[in-house]
């Protein structure tokens, strides 16, 4: 008896350890493909890292109000209190360039997690189970695709109003048609897979299908996209709040700085170009980091380097 | 017998991963006359195809790097030639050209044959698109390609693999190249049409005078082509010598499990086939002592004591063996 | 033969039909049909192996996942114990499912990616939905590992850090965690090396030994298949067109596709290879979308008679269980 139990727990043992080895070895792994591919993408990291942590600890960053206007200062150039200088009504353009990241970071992923939650579910039906409930499912996205993305936003903005909540909800609605396409896409490549076959043969049911085999699978490209569409979810935001629409000044979200700082362009150019590059920064590192996401969630390519 | 075409001597390739030095290579050195053909085999992972793409340089470096050895083509030494010079550019397919397993991925999807065979011809033979048109339409003639001139007009998805196959030898045969490498040239393909295709290339070594190189997993394939084999293991060679010689004489113990692997029509029913147990070894950190050792069925105190046995001269005119024991004949 | 009569058929075949309906248009409108599987009939006895050979595209495979209900089939019956499930609804398929298994041909394609050794076969064996400790399922999954050859160290692995012959253990392994009777083996060890490819089919004969499996084994290698098969069904363009008993089959064959396919095996006796005269076969096979009408062998056939081009012979019974699709079979 005592010795059926010490197999059992060497055994049980034996898996429970080199499975946390492999966890620890695949993190390694998965860090050293991440970084190792160049400085690019280290730099890029370091920025994602910065940007998220301006948006988490902004308040304790910096002493000034993004509200707190002084006139007086209007326009003042960079000077040793206020770094980046002053905008039009006087408010420090660093401290509001810091809170506009946590608006748009908000948003960006609160709308593309609400795109990603959704449209995995939808792809995945449609991929797989075929026939009407599919073709409903992809007419209805086709339909959906065919209003013009800028129009539909904006008449949903306009009759939800602006809040960040309903601003993400809305845009994360919008970002829906391409993760249904991209998910269907990849469920179809997939499903002729021997394993989904073999899967079948074993019994296993369609919803044990769908989440075990077929969704683990596309992780990594639902990944990227996810990357990619926190980077677009930002760029609506923003041309949105551009437009005076959504979020509306006084918020210090990006938009509405470039929108306000647009007015000075001409001899003040600064209120327009922080917030500007800020944005610009944010989109290319998102997408550089989902290349790299890719290819480190990929344990074929893993295994390789 | 004939005159030397391709001599290798000594060849060395390593892969410098993260795990260590994969010495995929280790002092392989052989021989190809005028008109000959010949065979490479070994299991998956032995280095057989790394060695031919060695010898024009087509190893991806890094990881992989060439660390020694000559390659004689025709009285030219090709590791004295850069991998990316226009001479080596040159040895690629009017010297030396190659036939891989999966003929889809060698030809391009989105130009049709006569594209890709004439782009290939006008580049080794300087001639016009015209000509260059009617010696590829003359190639496919050649590997006994049905309706060469509608041929032409396909695109390879429109093809069968074994057609697929053929287009490559007729490249191959449209550049007037001195030596075919096939590597697994008929994996992927039916036994009717292996058969097909190691004729066809027989038949093109006897009418266009080139020579043959086959690499393959399977000495059944090549027993009836071939003149000479060479049996790989481990990145080193393990046993050479004609091919009626080691077929019916074999003296290593790993070609004798090749040998017993293959099953025989004449078998009688019921027995057992004798595989060789185990796997190929992790060309990473392998022992002093013979690759062979950990599977093999006749091992002694000898074996495991000595270094690596060197490739020795037997009876045998050509044969050769790397193996301390005396074995001879299938077992 | 007496020995063998007693046995039950397991599976027993009758005209299977499977079209594929090729489709256009804005309507769906069918205008042709794929005849991957015509008219085929065979039976299979309960511990034996069947084998089914030909050429890519002639219906093998096809005939085999019908068989398995992996397809529906166009028309035919198939009785497995005698209960017809060609047409039978999912709902009472699925009492039948985990007693038919597969083994596939590439078994790096049939094994996921990103699952360990461990949790493939764990899938399995839990997928029957009967309740299941936590030691018991590891404890099953350690006896299956290692009846197929693994150790139990490899239990961590994942897929592509195996080498080609452990996935396709671990591809048996999974299969047998169903606890089947009956296993469709499609080319399984065509993916392999020679040397490999002796370990797994020693595998097959052990486990059938074992556990009283009986096999389907779908290959175009003529030598493996009659290694490992009791018997022989030679396919060609959707049609059976030569059944034997696998020791016939080198002396007895007399379809004229049997012959050419035994002719093109290669083998590694030297001096009988070195002389014999290869009949190679010219041309490819034709698509099964238009069929030749008569028997769908005689464009390439050095034997054809112009009835062979009129109708298609019917396979029957030349004595002692050997069946022949032929009009004019050659005589020695």
């Amino acid at each position: 008896m005592s010795e059926i139990t010490e197999k059992e727990l060497t055994l049980d043992e034996m898996i429970a350890r080199q499975e946390k080895e492999r966890r620890r070895a695949s993190r390694r792994q998965f860090w050293r493909v991440f970084l190792g591919r160049g400085a690019l993408s280290k730099a890029c990291f370091a920025f994602l890292v910065l940007f998220a942590f301006a948006a988490v600890f902004g308040p304790l960053l910096t002493p000034y109000s993004p509200y707190e206007q002084s006139l007086a200062h209007a326009l003042e150039g960079p000077s040793a209190a206020h770094p980046l200088g002053m905008d039009g009504l006087g408010r420090d353009l660093l401290t509001r360039t810091i809170y506009g990241a946590r608006i748009s970071f908000c948003t960006g992923l609160l709308s593309s997690v609400i795109a990603l939650v959704a449209g995995s579910i939808l792809g995945l039906i449609a991929g797989y189970s075929g026939g009407f409930v599919s073709g409903l499912i992809m007419r209805s996205v086709d339909a959906q695709l065919s209003i013009p993305g800028l129009i539909l936003t904006m008449c949903l903005v306009a009759i939800f109003g602006g809040s960040i909540l309903s601003v993400s909800v809305i845009i994360g609605i919008s970002a829906l048609p391409g993760y249904v396409r991209m998910l269907y896409g990849q469920v179809l490549s997939l499903r002729e897979n021997d394993y989904v076959a073999a899967a079948e043969l074993i019994g296993q049911n369609k919803f044990e299908i769908m989440l075990k085999h077929l969704l683990p699978n596309a992780f990594p490209t639902l990944i990227v996209m996810f990357t990619g569409s926190v980077g677009s979810a930002v760029m609506i935001e923003s041309g949105l709040a551009y437009l005076g629409i959504g979020i509306t000044a006084p918020t210090p979200a990006w938009g509405t700085m470039i929108s306000e700082g647009y007015n000075y362009l001409m001899f003040k150019p600064l209120p327009a170009i922080v917030p500007g590059v800020a944005l610009m920064l944010l989109i290319i590192t998102l997408n550089i980091i989902g290349d790299g996401l890719r290819d480190a969630l990929d344990p074929r390519l893993r295994g390789k380097l | 017998m004939g005159e030397r075409l391709l001599e290798v001597k000594n060849l060395r390739t390593s892969f410098f991963t993260a795990a260590g030095e994969v010495k995929a290579v280790d002092g392989v050195s052989f021989h190809v006359d005028r008109q000959e053909i010949i065979a490479i085999v070994g299991e998956s992972g032995c280095g057989k195809s790394v060695t031919q793409m060695s010898m024009v340089k087509l190893i991806q470096s890094p990881p992989g790097k060439i660390l020694g050895g000559e390659v004689w083509l025709d009285g030219e030494n090709l590791m004295e030639y850069d991998a990316k010079s226009p001479q080596m550019q040159a040895v690629r397919g009017a010297g030396i050209a190659f036939i891989f397993q999966e003929p889809m991925t060698a030809l391009n999807p989105v130009y049709t044959v006569g594209n890709q065979l004439t782009e290939v011809i006008r580049r080794h033979k300087k001639c016009g698109r015209k000509e260059a048109w009617e010696l590829g339409v003359q190639a496919l003639r050649d590997v006994a390609i049905p309706e060469p001139e509608r041929r032409m007009e396909n695109y390879p998805f429109e093809l069968s693999g074994g057609m697929r196959q053929r287009i490559l030898i007729a490249i191959a045969v449209a550049c007037g190249s001195k030596l075919i490498v096939a590597d697994e040239p008929t994996t992927a393909l039916d036994v009717t049409i292996q058969a097909q295709v190691m004729e066809l290339l027989q038949g093109v070594v006897e009418e266009k005078k080139t020579s043959l190189i086959v690499v393959t997993h399977n000495l059944g394939l090549v027993t009836r082509h071939t003149r000479r084999i060479y049996v790989m293991y481990a990145g080193k060679i393990i046993e050479s010598g004609t091919t009626e010689e080691l077929i019916t004489r074999p003296r290593h113990p790993y070609t004798i499990g090749l040998l017993n692997s293959v099953p025989k029509l004449e078998q009688e029913k019921g027995s057992r086939l004798v595989p060789i147990e185990g796997a190929p070894p992790s060309l990473i950190g392998l022992p002093d002592a013979c690759a062979f050792l950990p599977r093999c069925p006749y091992a002694c105190d000898k074996c495991r004591s000595s270094p690596y046995p060197a490739l020795r001269r037997t009876e045998g005119e050509e044969h050769c063996v790397a193996c301390h024991l005396d074995l001879e004949g299938r077992i | 033969m007496s020995a063998e009569g007693k046995r039950e058929p397991i599976i027993q075949v009758e005209n299977l039909k499977m079209y594929f309906p090729l489709r256009k248009g804005l309507v769906s409108k069918v205008y042709a049909q794929v005849k991957a599987v015509d008219d085929v009939s065979f039976q299979v006895r309960e511990g034996e192996t069947f084998g089914l050979v030909g050429e890519s595209g002639c219906g093998k495979t096809t005939t085999g996942k019908c068989v398995l209900r992996m397809l529906r089939p166009t028309g035919g019956r198939i009785l497995y114990r005698g209960v017809d499930i060609a047409q039978m609804p999912p709902k009472q398929f699925k009492q039948y499912r985990r007693r038919l298994q597969m083994i596939f041909q590439d078994p790096y394609g049939s094994l996921d990616p990103r699952e360990s050794v461990y949790t493939i076969v764990k899938e399995a064996v839990a997928a029957d939905r009967r309740p299941h400790s936590a030691g018991e399922l590891r404890d099953r999954v350690v006896e299956l590992i290692e009846m197929v050859g693994l150790s139990r160290e490899m239990i961590t692995r994942y897929p592509h850090e195996l080498s080609g012959g452990q996935r396709q253990r671990l591809g048996i392994a999974r299969a047998l965690a169903c606890d089947p009777e009956f296993i469709v083996c499609d080319e399984p060890v065509s993916a392999l090396d020679v040397s490999i490819q002796a370990q797994i089919i020693n595998l097959f004969e052990s486990l059938q030994e074992k556990l009283g499996l009986t096999y389907i084994f779908v290959a175009h290698d003529l030598a493996v298949v009659r290694h490992i098969a009791r018997r022989i069904g030679v396919m060609y363009l959707g049609r059976l067109v030569e059944v034997l008993d696998s020791d016939d089959l080198f002396l007895r064959s007399r379809h004229p596709y049997t012959r050419a396919l035994l002719s093109a095996v290669p083998t590694t006796d030297y001096y009988a290879e070195r002389e014999r005269r290869r009949i190679l076969l010219e041309g490819e096979v034709p698509s099964p979308i238009n069929a030749p009408p008569g028997c769908p062998f005689h464009p390439r056939c050095r034997y054809a008679t112009p009835a062979c081009s009129q109708t298609m012979p019917p396979l029957r019974d030349t004595g002692g269980g050997h069946l022949l699709a032929c009009h004019n079979p050659p005589e020695d």
